[in-house]
C-alpha cells in the first residue's frame, strides 16, 4: 500500500511540476502577479510529494519488502540496516529518484529563501527548474520506475554490490548528486536571465551561492569515492581517470570556473555573458556525466546500469536543455552588456586566466573521456585513452593554475603595479623554491614529481597566508589579529580552499613519486622487512561477518623493535552476491599510510601479501575536505545571511503566512 | 566486440574462484630488480582486454595474468621496453594501448589541449583589447556635456 503510495506521490510530482513549468511562465512573460505567484507553492508541494515518494522507497528497503523489484535485486534481510537504507541509492531507479529529490529541494529552497530575487526572475528561475524537474520525472516513470512490482515475489534478495556496501560508498552518491543538481540551479538563473535579457550584480549574487553549495557538494562527493577507491579496490590507487570518475571531475572543473567567473561578474559587472555560458555549461556536464554513467556508453567499471533505451532518452534531455539554453544564449548574449572597465593587470585579467585554464583543462578531460568512442565511429579504430593520456595532457593545466594562482589572488581590482603585487610574494616564492629544493636534495634521483608538487604546495599554502596576512593591514600583532577576525568569511575561505587545493597537489605528487611496495609470500609468524618497518603476518583466521565470510590476516608492524600498528587486512566473500572485495590493514598517519593486503594462500601454508608505504596519502582527501570547508566558510559570509541583493532591492517586507 | 567484453568480464567474474587475488602475484616477478621494475612499467601502460578501463598491472583477471607472464618472458627475452609493446600491440591491437600513440587522427586527441588553450587565450586577448575603447567610450557624449553644462549654469 505505502509502496503504491509512493508511486503516485511520484506521479503527482510530475504533474505538479508541470503546472510549476508552465503557470508562472505565462505570468512572468504577460505580468500576472497571480500566475507567478504559483510557483512558490508549487514548489514545495513538488517537494514534499517527491519526498514522501521518497520515504516510501526507503520504507520498502527497511522492512525488506521483496514484491518490489529493486529491493530483490539490491537488498538481503541479513543486510546491515545502514546499507538497507543506502541502498536505496546503490542502484539506478532509486538513485534516479533520490535525484529528482535533490532538484526538488533545490528548487523548493529558491522559493523558500528567494523573497528578495525580483519576481519575475524568481518565477521564471523556478519555471525553468520545474522543467528540469519534468524531463527526469518523465525518465523515471516511464523508463525506470522504481516501484515495479513482482508478480511472484522470492523468499529473499540479491543483496546490494558488496563493494557498495562501505560507508565511504554509501554517502558518495548523494554528495555527488547534490552537486550536480546544484548546478542545476545555476542553469535555471542563467536561462531566466537569457530570457530577462538581464544581468546585474544582483543576479550574480544569487547565482553564486548556489555554485559555492554545488561545487562544495562535488567537492566532497570526489574526495569520498577516491578515498573509497583507495581503501577498497586493494592497491591504494585514489583516481583512475575512469569515464565515470571524469563525468564527475568535468562538471567540478566548470563549476569551479564558474564559481570565479561569476565573483567578477557580481563585483565588476563584466564577463557577464561567459558566467551565462559557463553557468549552461557546468549543467551540461553534469547531464552529459549522468549520460554516461546511465547508458553504459563507455564502458567502465562503475557503469553498474546499462540500458540503451535509458541512454536515448536523456540523450534527449541532454539535447533539448543544452541545445534550448544554447540557442537562447547564442541569440541574447549579446545584450549582456558589460559595464566594468578593467586593465590588462588586474584581478579581472587573473580570474579570466583561471577560467581559461580550467574550462579547457575541463574540455581535455572531456576529449580524452569520449575519444575513443570518437575513434570508433569517425575513423573505425578500436582504441584505450587511459591514465598516461589524462596524467600528460591534464597535469601541466594544474601546474599552470597553481603558478598563477597566489598572484592572481594579490592583485587589486581594475588596475594593479605588478612591482606591488609582487613585493610581498617574492619572499615566498623564495621559500617556496627552497623547499623544492631540498626536497631534490634529499630524494636525489627519483623523480621530478615531488619536488615540483612541493614547490607548487609551498607557494600556494603560503600565498594564501599571505593574502590574508597583507588584509590585516599595517600595524601590530594585535591590530592585525584583531582586523584578521573581522575579515570577511568570504576572505577566510578563499584563502582556506587554495589552500587546501596546495594540501592535495602535495599529497598527491609526494604519494606518486615516494609509494614504496612490496609484493611477496610470507610465512606465518616470520617478520619482512618493508623501509624502516619490520612486518609479521601473526596469524590467518576465518571470520564470519553479518552477510559475509572474511580470510582475516593479523599482521603486526613494528619499527626498530617498538610496535607501531596491528592491522587485519580482509578478503571477504559475500556468499549472496557471489563476490569477493578486499579490505586492506591501513595505519594512516599524518606523514604515511601503511597499507597492507592480504592475498591467496600459496602452497606450503603461507599467504601472498602486498605492503605499501604510502607517504602523505591523507594530504590528497584531507585538501579536498579543506577546500570544501573553505566553500563553507564563503557561504556563511554576512553579506548571503544578510540576503542576496539586498544592496540594490529596497526590503521589503515579509508577508506573515 | 565491446558487448562481448562485457559479457567476458561477467562470466569471468563468476568463474574465478570466489577470492579476490591480488593482481601482480609473488610467482610472477621476476628475480632481477631492475627487469621486474621494467616490467612493471609496461604493465601500467597495457590494458587488460576482458577489464573496464584497468591497466594489467591492477587486474586480477587472468588474462592480465596472462599479459603480465607474456611481458615478461619478452623482457628476459632481451627486448627493450618498446619492442615489448610492439610485440603486444602487433597481437592484440592498439586497444591496449592505454596512452594512445599519436598517429593519424589520435593527433587531434594530443593536439586538442594546447589547440584550445592558444584558442582560449586567443579569445581572452582580443576581447581584452577591445576593452580599451570601451574605456575611452567612458566620457560624456555631447548630449550629456551638454546637460552638464546647463546643470552646472554655465
Amino acid at each position: 500500500m505505502i509502496v503504491e503510495l509512493g508511486h503516485f506521490a511520484l506521479i503527482l510530482a510530475a504533474l505538479v511540476a508541470v503546472v510549476q513549468m508552465i503557470v508562472p511562465m505565462v505570468g512572468a512573460q504577460n505580468g500576472w502577479r497571480g500566475w507567478m505567484a504559483a510557483a512558490e507553492p508549487a514548489a514545495t508541494a513538488q517537494f514534499l510529494f517527491v519526498a514522501f515518494s521518497f520515504a516510501a522507497l526507503t520504507y520498502a528497503f527497511v522492512t525488506s519488502d521483496f514484491s518490489l523489484r529493486i529491493v530483490v535485486n539490491n537488498s538481503h534481510t541479513l543486510k546491515p540496516l545502514l546499507y538497507k537504507v543506502t541502498g536505496v541509492w546503490g542502484n539506478h531507479e532509486g538513485s534516479m529518484l533520490l535525484w529528482v529529490l535533490i532538484l526538488a529541494l533545490f528548487g523548493a529552497s529558491a522559493a523558500w529563501f528567494g523573497a528578495n530575487l525580483p519576481e519575475r526572475l524568481r518565477a521564471r528561475v523556478l519555471s525553468v527548474q520545474a522543467a528540469i524537474g519534468v524531463a527526469f520525472y518523465a525518465f523515471i516513470l516511464l523508463t525506470s520506475n522504481p516501484f515495479d512490482r513482482l508478480a511472484q515475489p522470492p523468499f529473499d534478495g540479491q543483496d546490494l554490490n558488496p563493494l557498495l556496501q562501505d560507508p565511504g560508498l554509501a554517502f558518495h552518491p548523494p554528495f555527488l548528486y547534490l552537486g550536480y543538481v546544484g548546478l542545476s540551479m545555476a542553469f535555471s538563473f542563467a536561462v531566466a536571465a537569457l530570457i530577462e535579457g538581464r544581468v546585474d550584480a544582483a543576479w550574480a549574487r544569487w547565482v553564486r551561492p548556489w555554485t559555492l553549495a554545488a561545487w562544495l557538494f562535488l567537492t566532497i562527493g570526489i574526495a569520498l569515492g577516491s578515498w573509497w577507491a583507495y581503501y577498497e579496490l586493494g592497491w591504494g590507487g585514489f583516481w583512475f581517470w575512469d569515464p565515470v570518475e571524469n563525468a564527475s571531475f568535468m562538471p567540478w572543473l566548470i563549476a569551479a570556473a564558474l564559481l570565479h567567473s561569476a565573483i567578477v561578474t557580481e563585483k565588476r559587472e563584466a564577463l557577464k555573458s561567459w558566467t551565462i555560458l559557463l553557468s549552461i555549461l557546468a549543467f551540461g556536464f553534469s547531464l552529459i556525466g549522468t549520460f554516461i554513467v546511465r547508458s553504459g556508453v563507455l564502458t567502465s567499471v562503475h557503469a553498474f546500469a546499462n540500458d540503451p533505451e535509458r541512454g536515448v532518452f536523456i540523450l534527449l534531455i541532454l539535447a533539448v536543455f543544452m541545445g534550448g539554453a544554447l540557442t537562447l544564449y547564442a541569440a541574447r548574449a549579446g545584450a549582456m552588456e558589460a559595464k566594468g572597465v578593467f586593465a590588462l593587470a588586474s584581478r579581472e585579467t587573473a580570474l579570466v586566466a583561471n577560467n581559461v585554464l580550467l574550462a579547457v583543462s575541463a574540455f581535455v578531460v572531456f576529449i580524452g573521456t569520449v575519444w575513443p568512442l570518437v575513434a570508433e565511429l569517425a575513423f573505425n579504430r578500436k582504441l584505450s585513452v587511459g591514465p598516461p593520456f589524462f596524467d600528460a595532457a591534464f597535469t601541466p593545466f594544474m601546474v599552470a593554475l597553481a603558478m598563477i594562482l597566489p598572484i592572481g589572488s594579490a592583485m587589486p581590482w581594475k588596475r594593479a603595479r605588478m612591482g606591488r603585487v609582487m613585493r610581498p610574494l617574492w619572499g615566498i616564492m623564495a621559500l617556496s623554491v627552497a623547499l623544492g629544493a631540498l626536497v631534490w636534495t634529499m630524494q636525489t634521483g627519483r623523480s621530478i614529481l615531488a619536488p615540483v608538487g612541493a614547490v607548487l604546495a609551498a607557494w600556494l599554502v603560503l600565498g594564501a597566508g599571505m593574502d590574508l596576512w597583507q588584509r590585516a593591514g599595517r600595524g601590530g600583532l594585535s591590530d592585525k589579529a584583531r582586523r584578521l577576525r573581522r575579515l570577511p568569511r568570504a576572505d577566510w575561505g578563499k584563502a582556506i580552499a587554495h589552500g587546501g587545493f596546495g594540501i592535495t597537489i602535495f599529497g598527491i605528487a609526494a604519494m606518486t613519486a615516494w609509494q614504496v611496495e612490496d609484493i611477496r609470500v610470507a610465512e606465518v609468524g616470520e617478520p619482512f622487512r618493508v623501509g624502516p618497518y619490520e612486518i609479521t603476518l601473526e596469524s590467518v583466521e576465518e571470520v564470519e561477518g553479518p552477510n559475509y565470510v572474511s580470510t582475516m590476516g593479523m599482521m603486526q608492524v613494528t619499527r626498530s623493535g617498538r610496535e607501531v600498528a596491528t592491522l587485519t587486512p580482509e578478503k571477504r566473500r559475500y556468499p549472496v552476491a557471489q563476490m569477493p572485495t578486499t579490505e586492506a590493514g591501513i595505519d594512516n598517519g599524518v606523514l604515511r599510510d601503511l597499507y597492507l593486503v592480504i592475498g591467496d594462500r600459496q602452497s606450503g601454508g603461507a599467504w601472498a601479501v602486498r605492503s605499501y608505504i604510502k607517504p602523505f596519502a591523507n594530504w590528497i582527501w584531507a585538501g579536498a575536505i579543506i577546500m570544501a570547508l573553505g566553500g563553507v566558510m564563503s557561504l556563511t559570509d554576512r553579506r548571503y545571511r544578510v540576503a542576496a541583493g539586498a544592496g540594490k532591492a529596497p526590503r521589503r517586507a515579509v508577508p506573515a503566512e | 566486440m565491446r558487448r562481448l567484453a562485457l559479457a567476458l568480464t561477467v562470466a569471468l567474474s563468476l568463474a574465478l574462484p570466489p577470492v579476490a587475488a591480488i593482481a601482480v602475484q609473488p610467482d610472477e616477478m621476476l628475480e632481477d630488480p631492475a627487469l621486474e621494475q621494467r616490467a612493471r612499467e609496461i604493465s601500467e601502460g597495457l590494458r587488460c582486454l576482458v577489464c573496464r578501463n584497468e591497466s594489467i598491472d591492477e587486474s586480477n583477471a587472468d588474462l592480465a595474468r596472462d599479459l603480465r607472464l607474456l611481458v615478461r618472458e619478452r623482457l628476459v627475452a632481451g627486448d627493450s621496453n618498446a619492442e615489448v609493446v610492439d610485440f603486444i600491440v602487433d597481437r592484440y591491437g592498439e586497444y591496449v594501448l592505454l596512452r594512445p600513440n599519436a598517429r593519424g587522427a589520435n593527433l587531434i586527441l594530443w593536439t586538442a589541449g594546447p589547440a584550445l588553450l592558444i584558442l582560449g587565450i586567443g579569445i581572452a586577448v582580443f576581447a581584452l583589447r577591445r576593452r580599451p575603447s570601451a574605456a575611452q567610450n567612458d566620457s560624456l557624449s555631447s548630449e550629456e556635456q551638454a546637460r552638464l553644462d546647463r546643470l552646472l549654469g554655465k
